[in-house]
């Protein structure tokens, strides 16, 4: 009986799934070869390596620092970092006291009650604070950017597909659109054209250009070399605890692969006189 | 349980003693995994697969539970309260990555598991109840490793929670009703993803005490071995203790080192990028993938394109995907092979290895976006699915011709020595 009700839907299905395919097929090769898409016209991010990169990768702090100076000069007018607090910024190598400045000295506001009066007011930020928002919420953002909000950047370089590579292209990669482009992808008024965003026109206008930072260690701010940096930085803001992951990782895996070969031998030893 | 020749607990300690006497639980643990359960002496390394399960899913419970301590079930701050956790919190980072792979590897280890039955024919008499509770703890884990993907209260927790929870509204009538009652509301919000965190939190304990029934069916016959005969007499087993407790250590050594370099090295490689942007409901996500280990269902769901009579594509392949699980519980009787093992069937064998690929192809096309030819792949890709438990294992049950079977598990083991040629695949 089961065998027979089985024998049935299985054949349900079957039918149902061949008369589908053949719909299918049919519908794939009688359609119409379909127009050049956004996706013709998109690029892949260029390849780029970090000194964070793979199992032994460590941040290179003097490189954190030249993309906290682009992040703080270029893209914090626009966009926040609301998971990262200045106090983290240590990391990176300040010393505390160069934290507190960055902190004190940082051009927006962080809000809090008037201990006398109750009012609602700002103050300089402190270490403990986290970056505060840029604006006091997403419709003020839009009618600031034409309709398009910046995102929170804490987090980028693991929110997109291609991570940290993504952000580097899509920084250094804004050009004139290409000859044979569409009508329909051609960049609309105040958006710009990038092959490395996924609808190829962002809002965002192109926020680098040569010499835009002075670095304090000499290296030169091309677009290329900030794009990288701030990339590097970011990297860094997605996940501080990299480095401490990766280092209890390898203490981790070699107390492992000691205690795996204690259970081998001891398996070993233990099966010897059977016959297995 | 078991077997006569099963070594009897004598406890020589009075304290052991007497506890005996009050609370026999040292016996029990003798009796089950000690030395008082005769196994067979022949077991490969896929029969490690069942205790490995039992770590995964103590592992999900200890980091989870730490992981509870600092999370926020409200979706205003839910997002917020796993970057502090990554952040802030003393190893959180850690207690995180572990629970989101162990999750993953939880899946592995059970597929690895669920494969290693279907080829040694396991879930035949008289093991159906084990077999029949193994699928029940499956169908837990699904609905658990689901919630729990919602709890980030990332896009993909969001879309992926509107999306699974939208198939019961493909049911006729009563459809959209029962999506709202799952939901509390009509899209997923702060109701539901404070009702998937009680749940996400409940049903682990469930699959612990279904695993215990699992167990306690295993225990009665005994476990099976590759040769899928029945054992003769004591000469075909040995204790588990120390024997599958050394072979188990080492199992488990080998799984948490791969879990670590996962972990450690690759911890986001199976997740999906877009659940690190915060839930927003007014943007829906160019593809809208559940996590790896459903992605064969979801192709199985999605091959469905057309509409036949009064049934909407969407109801077929939600049928059709429930089916896909549910037939598995007619296994034991859809298979009527007397001969348990693959390795002496010959056919059976042959069209294992095609599900296995079959299954695989599958998972592939669930991941990747509904366009063509992934469609068509998973349309022919499903057909041998249902074809393969529904249609073909009933048949070659009848038609095929197995080879002949060892007398007994002591001389396959012996008969092998004979044989050096012959890869160990009893090792
Ligand atoms: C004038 C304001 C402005 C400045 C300055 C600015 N951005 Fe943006 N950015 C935007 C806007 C607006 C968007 C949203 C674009 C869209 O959705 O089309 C955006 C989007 C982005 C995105 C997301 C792209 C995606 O894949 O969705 C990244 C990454 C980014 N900006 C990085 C930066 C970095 C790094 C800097 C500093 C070098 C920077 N931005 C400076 C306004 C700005
Ligand atoms: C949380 C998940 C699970 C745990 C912890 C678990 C645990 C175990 C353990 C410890 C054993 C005995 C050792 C072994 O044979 O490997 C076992 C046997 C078995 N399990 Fe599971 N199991 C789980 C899920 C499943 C699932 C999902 C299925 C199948 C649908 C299943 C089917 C079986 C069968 C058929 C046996 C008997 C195998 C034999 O002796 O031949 N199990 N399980």
């Amino acid at each position: 009986m089961v065998r027979i009700i089985g024998f049935l839907v299985g054949l349900g299905f079957v039918g149902v799934l061949g008369y589908s395919l053949i719909v299918g097929a049919i519908a794939y090769t009688t359609e119409e070869e379909p127009g050049p898409t956004a996706y013709d016209y998109h690029h892949h991010a260029r390849e780029i390596s970090f000194a964070s990169d793979g199992p032994l990768g460590r941040f290179d702090r003097q490189q954190l620092q030249r993309g906290f100076q682009v992040y703080r000069e270029v893209c914090a007018a626009c966009h926040s970092l609301e998971y990262v607090a200045f106090r983290n910024l240590t990391d990176l190598g300040f010393t505390e006291a160069e934290v507190d400045a960055i902190a004190d000295q940082w051009p927006i506001q962080v809000p809090t009650v008037n201990e006398e009066t109750g009012e609602e007011t700002t103050r300089n930020a402190i270490a403990s604070d986290h970056f505060p928002h840029v604006y006091a919420n997403e419709v003020a953002g839009r009618a600031a950017n034409n309709n398009a909000y910046p995102p929170d950047l804490s987090l980028m370089t693991k929110a997109r597909e291609e991570g940290a590579a993504y952000l580097y292209s899509l920084l250094s990669g804004y050009e004139d659109p290409p000859a044979d482009l569409p009508e329909e992808f051609q960049p609309g008024t105040g958006l710009y054209f990038n092959p490395y965003f996924a609808n190829l026109n962002i809002a965002m206008p192109p926020p680098l250009s040569d010499g835009q930072v002075s670095y304090a260690d000499g290296t030169e701010a091309t677009v290329d070399q900030m794009s990288e940096d701030v990339a590097a930085f970011l990297i860094w803001t997605a996940e501080p605890t990299m480095e401490e992951r990766k280092s209890t990782g390898w203490a981790v895996l070699i107390f492992l692969v000691f205690l795996t070969t204690l259970a081998f031998l001891a398996y070993k030893n233990i099966w010897r006189d059977q016959k297995h | 349980m078991s077997f006569p020749w099963a070594a009897q607990y004598t406890p020589t300690n009075p304290f052991m003693k007497w506890m005996d006497d009050r609370l026999p639980l040292p016996r029990l643990v003798f009796n089950s995994v000690g030395a008082g359960y005769p196994v067979p002496r022949n077991l490969n390394y896929f029969w490690n697969f069942g205790v490995l399960s039992g770590l995964a899913l103590v592992i999900q419970i200890v980091t989870g539970i730490v992981l509870a301590m600092h999370y926020a079930a409200n979706s205003e701050i839910a997002f917020a309260s796993v970057e502090h956790i990554m952040r802030d919190v003393n190893s959180g980072w850690l207690m995180r990555y572990l629970h989101a792979n162990g999750a993953s590897f939880f899946f592995i280890v059970v597929y690895i598991h669920i494969f290693r039955g279907l080829y040694y024919g396991s879930y035949k008499a008289p093991r159906e109840m084990v077999w029949l509770l193994g699928l029940v703890i499956f169908l837990l884990m699904m609905a658990t490793g689901f919630m729990g993907y919602v709890l980030p209260w990332g896009q993909m927790s969001f879309w992926g929670a509107q999306v699974i929870t939208g198939l019961f509204a493909a049911i006729p009538v009563v459809g959209e009703t029962i999506q709202q009652w799952l939901l509390g509301g009509f899209a997923p919000d702060n109701a539901a993803l404070n009702r998937f965190f009680s749940l996400h939190y409940l049903l682990p304990f469930v699959i612990a005490g279904v695993i215990i029934l699992h167990i306690w069916a295993l225990h009665l016959p005994g476990s099976s071995n590759p040769t899928g005969i029945d054992v003769k007499g004591p000469q075909d087993t040995i204790p588990f203790h120390p024997y599958y407790t050394a072979k188990d250590g080492f199992g488990a050594g080998v799984f948490l080192i791969l879990l670590a370099i996962m972990v450690f090295f690759a911890p986001n490689f199976l997740g999906h990028a877009d659940n690190y942007i915060e839930a927003n409901p007014l943007s829906t996500p160019a593809h809208i993938v559940p996590e790896w280990y459903f992605w064969p269902f979801y192709a199985i769901l999605r091959a469905f394109t057309v509409d036949i009579l009064f049934m909407p594509a969407k109801l077929l392949g939600v049928l059709a995907m429930f089916a896909s699980i549910l037939l598995l519980f007619f296994l034991p009787w859809l298979d009527k092979s007397p001969v348990r093992s693959g390795k002496f069937r010959p056919q059976f064998k042959i069209w294992f290895w095609v599900l296995v690929a079959d299954v695989a192809v599958l998972g592939y096309c669930g991941g990747a976006p509904a366009e063509e030819p992934y469609v068509m792949i998973s349309q022919l890709a499903s057909m041998y699915y249902f074809a393969h438990f529904l249609i073909i294992l009933p048949l070659i049950s009848r038609t095929e011709r197995p080879l002949p079977l060892p007398n007994s598990i002591t001389e396959a083991v012996l008969g092998k020595d004979h044989d050096a040629a012959q890869p160990a695949a009893a090792e």
